[in-house]
């Protein structure tokens, strides 16, 4: 006939903006807080899947490498460190190195780029071991170089379209104007690669005169011990490592500033929003004080008064709760553009990761928080006595 | 529930509130018995303590002092006062009432305003009594309407039909015409007679309306704090 549950949700539809702000309040402290766990989790996937893409978990180069990015803008190239390839085969000796794979990465500066020139960067790799460390790369179109000292490019998806280039295609080496041939277009990673032009090594070292590299990429056995070959390599003469576990940490360490501070905005939101509740549910009680003795005269004990106030509350938190987890899957993309144009490093793809465990989760909190902010309301309501309501009149 | 013929028995009924220093005995040593099918109403100016009797009559209060049984089984005495709980367990079992401020819930249409009690008590075999009740009070054209949809003489009805919905032995009934007009009052005062006549049922009114009071088989005139029976 009528449930305590219908009487319940009822009730909350007589005051309904009153109801309705208290419903806005949960549903945004819940979209903040879906919206942080879900980038918690969302960035630190993104990370690792960058670094997965990578195809190796140690990088070695010359000592001084890591500022050279800032060369590069600064100073188009002309700072670069280089490391004999012989590296290469002491690196490949040690215990626990599977794979590596030699790297030359060159910058030209190219007039033609943007309104007043910039930097053109070229990635030279060796033709047989770097397609083996990313077996994950697929083409758009072609396939890679025929040869490690072809004149001939692949480029990543981003860089095509920037240039505008197509399979068999010539494109030029900005300063060194020697015509390269593409012949293999990448298809969309989302990570670096998109944005990469690959070279074959010796193609790249001829252009550039040199017989050098800038890095080794280090692909290390599964049982090996890291720790114990990241020490071994920091042995070697001129060369520094790094290790892409310590660049995740140090990224990590980075924004966990930003994280603890969206949390406390996410904690305040939250208790604001149950503050809200209080006062809707106490108000509400209030107001219905002599409702509610009648209700006692009729039989009901404090216990059902107490269940029925408390699933008002349910009722709301739930509701809103559940909105807040719709309106953060839908807004996912605005949070995502939203946190990276203040992250001091994003990843590339999705930096907001809200599935259905993680916002079982958060509604779980929500209602829990929400029943806990209930229980004073609804206890006082359990302890109106009819007379004393009825005497109110 | 009705043992020997007697419904309802108070044994020197007092009752002493206290504001702030002054001492207010509301009822003083009243003793009335009410047996199973009679229709008493409690007539008396403001501040009598007709409501004070009929709130410890119907296990709203406590007494300060005195008895109550109900079918031979002590509800009150000894100067030991029920909790909260235990009132609530004799007022769902054998009481039903009715207020002159009807008090219906706005958001709940007629039928389910009559079914609320059942929601928290269902007495066994009252299946089909919220349409029976609303049949017989000729309240079912109107029992999808909301409470604010009705007129007063309407909405008192369906609080008689809540009231009885559990099957009560007694119905109290608190100036339950105070907020209607004559015509009005004068329908709720027969649907009342008709209760007590047809269906037995035990009636304990308050009321300041003459008219209604005769309705009673019996008659009592409060006078401070005290009851005489005419």
């Amino acid at each position: 006939m009528i449930t305590p549950f219908q009487v319940a949700y009822k009730n909350l539809l007589r005051k309904k903006v009153r109801s309705l702000l208290t419903l806005v309040g949960i549903l945004l402290s819940t979209w903040v807080l879906v919206s942080l766990f879900g980038f918690n989790r969302g960035y630190e996937a993104a990370l690792n899947r960058d670094i997965d893409n990578m195809g190796y978990q140690l990088m070695v180069m010359a000592k001084g490498c890591p500022y050279e990015a800032a060369t590069l803008m600064l100073q188009g190239g002309k700072g670069l460190r280089y490391m004999d390839q012989s590296m290469v085969d002491e690196i490949t000796r040690q215990p626990g190195v599977d794979r590596v794979t030699p790297i030359l990465m060159q910058a030209f500066f190219d007039p033609n780029k943007g309104d007043s020139g910039g930097i053109a960067g070229f990635y030279g790799v060796d033709a047989g071991s770097y397609p083996a460390m990313k077996p994950f790369l697929r083409f758009r179109k072609g396939g890679w170089f025929h040869d490690n000292a072809a004149n001939e490019v692949v480029m990543g998806y981003e860089a095509a379209e920037l240039e505008q280039r197509e399979v068999g295609d010539m494109t030029m080496v900005p300063e060194k104007n020697v015509p390269l041939k593409v012949v293999g277009i990448l298809e969309r990673t989302g990570s670096q690669d998109d944005g990469t032009i690959f070279v074959p090594l010796k193609t790249l070292q001829r252009i550039s005169q040199t017989n050098q590299i800038t890095t080794i990429g280090i692909k290390v056995k599964k049982d090996a011990d890291m720790e114990k070959l990241e020490n071994t390599l920091y042995q070697l003469k001129d060369v520094q490592v790094v290790s892409f576990s310590q660049v995740k940490q140090t990224v990590m360490k980075l924004i966990a500033t930003a994280r603890v501070m969206v949390l406390s905005i996410a904690i305040v939101a939250v208790l604001i929003a149950m503050v809200g509740v209080v006062n809707t549910v106490l108000m509400s009680v209030l107001e219905r004080k002599q409702e509610i003795g009648i209700l006692k005269t009729m039989g009901a004990m404090p216990g059902d008064i107490f269940r029925l106030v408390w699933t008002e509350t349910l009722i709301l938190c739930s509701l809103g709760g559940v909105a807040g987890i719709g309106f953060a899957l839908v807004f996912a993309r605005v949070t995502d553009l939203l946190a990276r144009s203040v992250l001091p490093y994003a990843p590339s793809g999705g930096l907001v990761a809200i599935d259905l465990r993680l916002s079982l989760l958060t509604l779980a909190i929500i209602v829990s928080v929400g029943l806990l902010s209930g229980l004073y309301p609804a206890w006082k309501a359990g302890r109106i006595r009819p007379l004393e309501s009825i005497r109110g009149e | 529930m009705a043992e020997n013929g007697w419904s309802l028995q108070a044994r020197q009924l007092t009752r002493v509130y206290h504001r702030g220093s002054e001492q207010i005995q509301a009822l003083d040593g009243v003793s009335i018995s009410i047996r199973r099918g009679e229709f008493v109403s409690f007539m008396g100016s403001s501040g009598s303590g007709k409501t004070t009797l009929i709130n410890l009559l119907g296990c709203l209060d406590n007494p300060t002092s005195g008895e109550l049984e109900l079918a031979g089984k002590s509800i009150f005495g000894a100067g030991k006062p029920l909790g909260e709980r235990e009132l609530t367990r004799v007022r769902r079992e054998v009481f039903g009432y009715i207020f002159q401020n009807f008090y219906l819930i706005p958001t709940l249409t007629v039928q389910e305003n009559v079914a609320l009690p059942l929601a928290f008590y269902r007495k066994p075999g009252v299946e089909g009594e919220v349409e029976r009740l609303l049949k017989m009070l000729g309240m079912e054209h109107r029992m999808n309407h909301l409470p604010g949809q009705i007129s007063g003489g309407e909405m008192q009805r369906v609080a008689i039909a809540r009231a009885l919905v559990n099957r009560p032995e007694i119905l109290l009934a608190d100036e339950p015409t105070g907020n209607l007009d004559t015509k009005r009052a004068g329908e709720i005062g027969e649907i009342l007679q008709d209760l007590n006549r047809s269906a037995g049922l035990t009636i304990v009114m308050v009321t300041h309306n003459p008219g209604l009071a005769r309705l009673g088989g019996r008659q009592i005139e409060m006078r401070d704090g005290r009851a005489f029976e005419s």
